[in-house]
């Protein structure tokens, strides 16, 4: 069997999305090559062609593909999809909003945010936001998959896969990019994070919020995130929010100040590796999920961890 | 302006997840269903367009059209969507799980009896979290698609809509009839006022089935099993910072 993975890159470089997509797509058994679309990519197609285990890679270049929107990318992959059997693409935005059309063009059912990969149609996947998990049959002559880079491992790097061009689409196409704003900040993106710093409803203010949190955050180089009460009550913009409506999120670290652990939030980021909650309400369900809780006021506890932290050389 | 607003029914948001002891699902019985959140905010924002508010003229959109597939509950779902103030409904009557896929096909039967300027619709329900509707919805229509949006700025003929992508904001300029999923930063949905709630129970709600439009619902994918996910095993207190520091250097993520 044939497989195609769809990259995610900026052109220059192949994220590490790509990586673990690969080595989803090595389960499945076949052999694997990796589409990258884009514009002036050569280097990113060069870095492809690195990833371990890569069969070839398939570079198509234009300003159509320039930021690799959804329209292009379904006019670029379903007629390249007569010589594979699975399109594999990460769950970032990119891949999220193209992944459909492609099946839909296929007339084939996706598969969204594959956690697991047990055989070439077995198939593992969260639903209600990770709070149960199914495990799926796709006899489909066409999977399209959508995979959760963070479940799996990063493919190696030391291939040396070779390279060919296809065509990029030519269009034209109904949508056109205008603009686009990326955030500034030093921190890292929520969902990518390592390690994340997040605060509900008890900072009370959005000043607190931004006061307490923003020090944490870039002591640990850890994104921010809000709870959805924090939210709600105006503390935080509704891009922080963690929870089954927001982000869903699995770093090495989360640390939650002043969140109570409503069901809604814990779906968001029970899947840390490591939970640290610091709350003055011993009672708090979130410390029922918490691998170490600190039951104190956060105006005392987060300085305190702040100087903690510096001594510890961070 | 025509707009169209698929909504749907789940299992309300604050309520926890119960996988069924025998791995079959997920147990819904006796429990609060409500409309997803996202389809509320695609209502908000079809109903904004046509009362004035958020950045939309007032009578931009001359008529709002909610539609829902599912069982004959659903229509209570509809009528959550006029309660806000979308002027009718359509509802679908299709009982258990039907795939993204064929929601698609539905819709797109739909569209093309009823000929909205724009589909608004919630990026994804909050049940089998597929993130898939919309943008099939548009490829099977070969329209044009802004997913994630979190601002719709209408003009003659095309719509400039701001999406919430990994790391920032892209904005696009879309030519209607178009397809736009929406996410949390679109709009605030209202409260419906009891008026409000009142006068939806009057507004009509035409009913349909998949066969109607000649969809066949039957799944394509094959749920083997249900599971809950993995339990984390019980935490420990720690006395002070420095404790805690301790420990998440022990671990390792420090």
């Amino acid at each position: 069997m044939a497989i195609l993975v769809v990259a995610e890159h900026d052109n220059t470089n192949v994220k590490d999305a790509t990586h673990k997509v690969v080595t989803a797509a090595k389960a499945m058994g076949g052999d694997v090559d990796v589409l990258v679309a884009g514009q002036n990519a050569g280097a990113a197609a060069a870095a492809a062609a690195k990833i371990e285990g890569v069969r070839k890679v398939l570079h198509a270049d234009g300003a159509t593909l320039a930021k690799q929107m959804a329209e292009p990318l379904e006019a670029l992959i379903v007629p390249l999809m007569s010589g594979y059997d699975a399109v594999l693409f990460p769950a970032s935005t990119t891949g999220k909003n193209a992944a459909p059309r492609v099946a839909a063009k296929l007339d084939v059912m996706q598969l969204s945010g594959v956690i697991g990969v047990e055989s070439a149609t077995t198939f593992v996947r969260p639903i209600y936001a990770g709070n149960a998990i199914i495990t799926v049959e796709d006899n489909q002559a066409k999977k399209v998959l959508t995979v959760q880079p963070t479940a799996f491992k990063a493919a190696g790097e030391g291939g040396s896969a070779s390279v060919e061009t296809t065509p990029a689409p030519a269009g034209p196409f109904k949508s056109a990019f205008v603009s686009e704003e990326m955030a500034k900040s030093d921190r890292p993106e929520l969902t990518a994070a390592k390690r994340v710093v997040s605060g509900g409803r008890a900072l009370g203010s959005s000043e607190e919020f931004h006061r307490v949190l923003d020090p944490l955050a870039d002591k640990l180089g850890a994104a921010v995130g809000a709870s959805r009460a924090a939210v709600d009550a105006g503390y935080a913009p509704n891009d922080y929010q963690v929870g089954q409506t927001g982000k869903v999120v699995a770093p090495e670290l989360y640390v939650a100040v002043g969140i109570s652990g409503a069901i809604q939030h814990l779906a968001g980021m029970k899947d840390s590796k490591v939970i640290v909650a610091i709350n003055k309400d011993e009672e708090a369900p979130i410390f029922q999920i918490a691998d170490y809780g600190l039951v104190a006021d956060y105006k005392t506890a987060v300085p305190e961890l702040m100087d903690e932290l510096t001594k510890a050389g961070l | 302006m025509k707009v169209l607003v698929p909504v749907k029914r789940v299992l309300d948001y604050n309520l926890k997840v119960r996988v069924k002891p025998d791995g079959s699902g997920v147990d819904l019985s006796n429990l609060k269903m409500s409309i997803n959140p996202f389809c509320e905010i695609a209502v908000e924002e079809a109903v904004r367009m046509k009362e004035g508010g958020g950045g939309h003229a007032k009578d931009a959109a001359t008529e709002v059209i909610a539609v829902s597939i599912g069982p004959e509950q659903a229509q209570e779902t509809l009528r959550n969507a006029l309660a806000i103030g979308a002027d009718r409904g359509i509802l679908v009557k299709a009982d258990g799980e039907v795939e993204p896929l064929a929601v698609a096909k539905i819709l797109k039967a739909v569209i093309e009896a009823e000929k909205p300027d724009i589909v608004i619709l919630g990026k994804q329900a909050i049940d089998d979290d597929s993130n898939q509707v919309g943008q099939m919805l548009a490829a099977l229509l070969d329209w044009p698609q802004a997913t994630f949006a979190s601002k719709i700025v209408l003009h003659a003929g095309k719509a400039t809509v701001t999406r919430e992508v990994d790391g920032g904001l892209q904005t696009l300029d879309v030519e209607l009839p178009a397809i736009v999923t929406t996410d949390l930063r679109l709009n605030e949905p209202r409260y419906a006022s009891l008026p409000n709630i009142m006068k939806a129970k009057k507004k009509p709600i035409d009913v349909k089935t998949p066969a109607d439009f000649g969809v066949d619902t039957a799944p394509r994918i094959k749920v083997l099993k249900t599971a809950e996910p993995g339990k984390r095993s019980g935490g420990i207190k720690v006395k002070s910072a420095a404790e805690l520091v301790g420990k998440l250097k022990e671990t390792g993520v420090l």
